[in-house]
């Protein structure tokens, strides 16, 4: 490996510890209540699940409109697995079924049960599918998304999933104790090293021999298939990794939620991370995380004054009454998808060279304005 | 001489178009042969029959002793056929392998109309189409348990690309390339699936005559270096005649003559249908 590749690894470690540390810091000294810690944990779960989409959408080529099913399904899963043998023998949880699961998990076999189970799924509904146009991907999918979330309201399978009613008391973000002890995990601590451990091993697969060849298919399928590369295998590949990470993600977010109800997994969930995904740039890892966090800051905590009646200091509570919040928010993604067409960052990877340079531009124009 | 390639009575039928008609040729190994013909005569289509783009709706296809293509009409086709030996593949089992398994066996393309990875350097381009041969599973990949197939596929890589006289333009965006380099790109990316018998077709399209003649030198040079067997598709004659062993020619789907270049240049059917025209071009 060159100095200036050794240079660059090093630098992104550097931030990423910073990053971490900066969220150990802030758990230790914020209220626990604080809007911000929500803002980072939805942001770091909704960073992962965008990355996800962004390997199968902007680095393979193929158009999938599932996530919020695989994350329906990683999160029941998740629910499921960790919730005490003694909660689901009681009355709290499955009140009018009786729980035929009589088992229970840790956390991290709980997040890898998630993942697999959605990835099976993926693997179910690609054979057929992925074997035709990729239009059908996203016909599939979506289909697949909306079937899965009748089904798991559907009476007959209540013993498992408690039908239509929440499940609740597994192990959420205030439940999990750090490995082998009883001591809390810091929650938001938590939700981030899952999200960037699996967010790092999208990174490695895109930068792969495996991940080269999911470029090949998505820049031109035809070539791809000349040079030796089996579509369907790895359109099939990239379809299941992307759905077990989407499963992850929808097991972190029940933790995060403390319950789960299949009827929040609504097609609205896929449009948003297909939007974060675009706002970001399709192609751009980076830009998936950064539009995630925005995206989460805005709705969840900028734009709250817009509904309950003081806004950056503006008193009107006639205008800023409750549902004003989505239309400025719809306004503002409408302004940013037209003016940012390729997204935040293009397909390119945020970068400190890029960052040098993008200030150095500033600060020339500033220079000129002055002028 | 052994022989590589053998096409027995192919026949490509798109709807009532009879692309290529009952097309019978064969490559030996070693050889540089030429398939050529006017416009629209079915060369392109010859290639993606071999090449497994199509399926030929009659024939059968065999690479280095074994039949990796067969097929005869049936359903619909065994009415509107309309070419020959419409039952003499009946009794096989048709044989319809996706392209990458034939890249696998050992035969690799360029293309008409150059089809690199737009958002990929020339560096990659050339590296993705390594991925094919690579000895790891998707979990060495991504833990970089392979790291020394991957350290071996970029050395190869860089390799091919000094070969090729590539090398300056490593990083570059492929598709930013002049047009001469970007058919060499193409030819190094073929190369790179570490083939037995190279197709290109039409590699000198766009070429002024100086590349031309560069190019003929280099298909030369490869066939040597990498020890190929080379069938090509092209419309520059001087090249043609120039390094060919023989020369197919192909007219209206169906095969007018076959034989040395200086066969073919005195063929009166070669001159009326297709030399003659060339020449007043
Ligand atoms: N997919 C297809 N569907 C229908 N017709 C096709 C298809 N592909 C090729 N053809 C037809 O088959 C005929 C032969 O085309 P082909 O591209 O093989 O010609 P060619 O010899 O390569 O010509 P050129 O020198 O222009 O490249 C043409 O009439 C073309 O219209
Ligand atoms: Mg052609």
């Amino acid at each position: 490996m060159d100095r200036a590749k050794k240079n660059h690894l090093i630098r992104i470690f550097v931030a990423i510890a910073v990053v971490y540390l900066a969220v150990l810091v802030l758990e230790f000294t914020l209220r626990p209540t604080s809007i911000l810690f929500t803002v980072l944990r939805k942001g770091a779960i909704y960073s992962l699940v965008a990355v996800s989409m962004n390997l199968l959408n902007g680095f393979t080529g193929l158009f999938s409109l599932g996530q919020a099913g695989f994350m329906l399904l990683g999160a029941y899963t998740y629910a499921i697995f960790t919730m005490p043998v003694s909660v689901k023998e009681s009355e709290r949880v499955y009140r009018y079924y009786e729980c035929i699961v009589g088992f229970d998990t840790g956390s991290f076999v709980g997040l890898i049960a998630a993942g697999l189970v959605a990835a099976f799924f993926a693997f179910l509904i690609g054979l057929p599918v992925l074997r035709l146009k990729s239009d059908y991907l996203a016909i599939a999918t979506l289909g697949f998304a909306e079937i899965i979330r009748a089904i798991f309201q559907w009476d007959v399978l209540g013993p498992l999933t408690n039908g239509a009613n929440l499940l609740r008391e597994y192990k959420d973000l205030s439940r999990i104790t750090l490995p082998f002890t009883d001591i809390p995990f810091p929650p938001t601590l938590f939700v981030f090293i899952v999200a960037g451990v699996c967010i790092l091993l999208i990174v490695l697969l895109i930068n792969s021999s495996f991940g080269r060849a999911f470029k090949a298919i998505r820049d031109d399928e035809t070539a791809a298939e000349a040079m030796g590369i089996n579509l369907f295998k790895h359109k099939e590949l990239s379809f299941v990794i992307s759905s077990f990470f989407a499963g992850v993600s929808g097991a972190l977010l029940a933790a995060f939620q403390y319950t789960v109800q299949a009827q929040q997994f609504e097609s609205m969930m896929t449009y948003e991370i297909l939007l974060i995904v675009v706002i970001g740039g399709i192609g751009s890892i980076s830009g998936s995380c950064i539009a995630s966090f925005l995206y989460i800051a805005l709705s969840e905590w900028w734009l709250r004054g817009l509904d309950m009646g003081k806004f950056l200091g503006i008193s009107a509570p006639d205008l800023f009454r409750s549902g004003f919040r989505r239309l400025v928010f719809s306004v503002i993604i409408m302004v940013i998808v037209l003016f940012f067409s390729k997204g935040i960052m293009g397909d390119k990877e945020l970068s400190f060279e890029r960052m040098k340079a993008f200030v150095k531009r500033a600060g020339r124009k500033k220079k000129e304005t002055a002028k | 001489m052994k022989e590589l390639l053998r096409l027995d009575d192919i026949t490509m039928q798109f709807g009532g178009v009879v692309a290529v008609n009952n097309l019978s040729m064969n490559v030996k190994e070693g050889e540089i042969v030429a398939l050529i013909g006017p416009n629209g005569a079915g060369k392109t289509t010859a290639f993606n029959c071999i090449t497994g783009v199509y399926e030929p709706t009659n024939g059968r296809i065999v690479f280095d002793g074994k039949t990796i293509i067969t097929n005869h009409p049936s359903g619909k086709m065994q009415r509107n056929y309309a070419g020959f030996e419409a039952d003499k593949y009946l009794g096989e089992k048709t044989l319809h392998p996706t392209p990458d398994v034939i890249t696998k066996l050992g035969i690799a393309r360029t293309f008409q109309n150059i089809r690199l990875f737009k958002s990929m350097t020339v560096f990659e381009n050339v590296l993705t189409a390594m991925h094919v041969r690579a000895k790891e599973n998707v979990f060495s990949a991504v833990f970089r348990l392979s790291w020394k197939e991957e350290r071996r596929m970029e050395a190869e890589t860089e390799k091919l690309l000094s070969e090729q006289g590539l090398l300056s333009h490593r990083d570059e965006i492929a598709t930013s390339l002049p047009y001469g380099l970007q058919r060499r790109l193409e030819i190094a990316r073929a190369l790179a699936t570490k083939p037995r018998l190279l197709l290109l077709d039409e590699p000198a399209a766009g070429m002024n005559p100086q590349e031309t003649q560069e190019l003929s030198l280099f298909i030369k040079e490869i066939k040597e270096r990498y020890d190929l067997t080379v069938l090509m598709i092209e419309h520059h004659m001087d090249l043609v005649m120039g390094i060919s062993d023989r020369i197919y020619v192909l007219d209206f789907g169906s095969l007018i003559a076959e034989g040395t270049p200086e066969e073919i240049q005195s063929n009166q059917r070669v001159i009326d249908a297709y030399l003659g025209v060339a020449e007043d071009v």
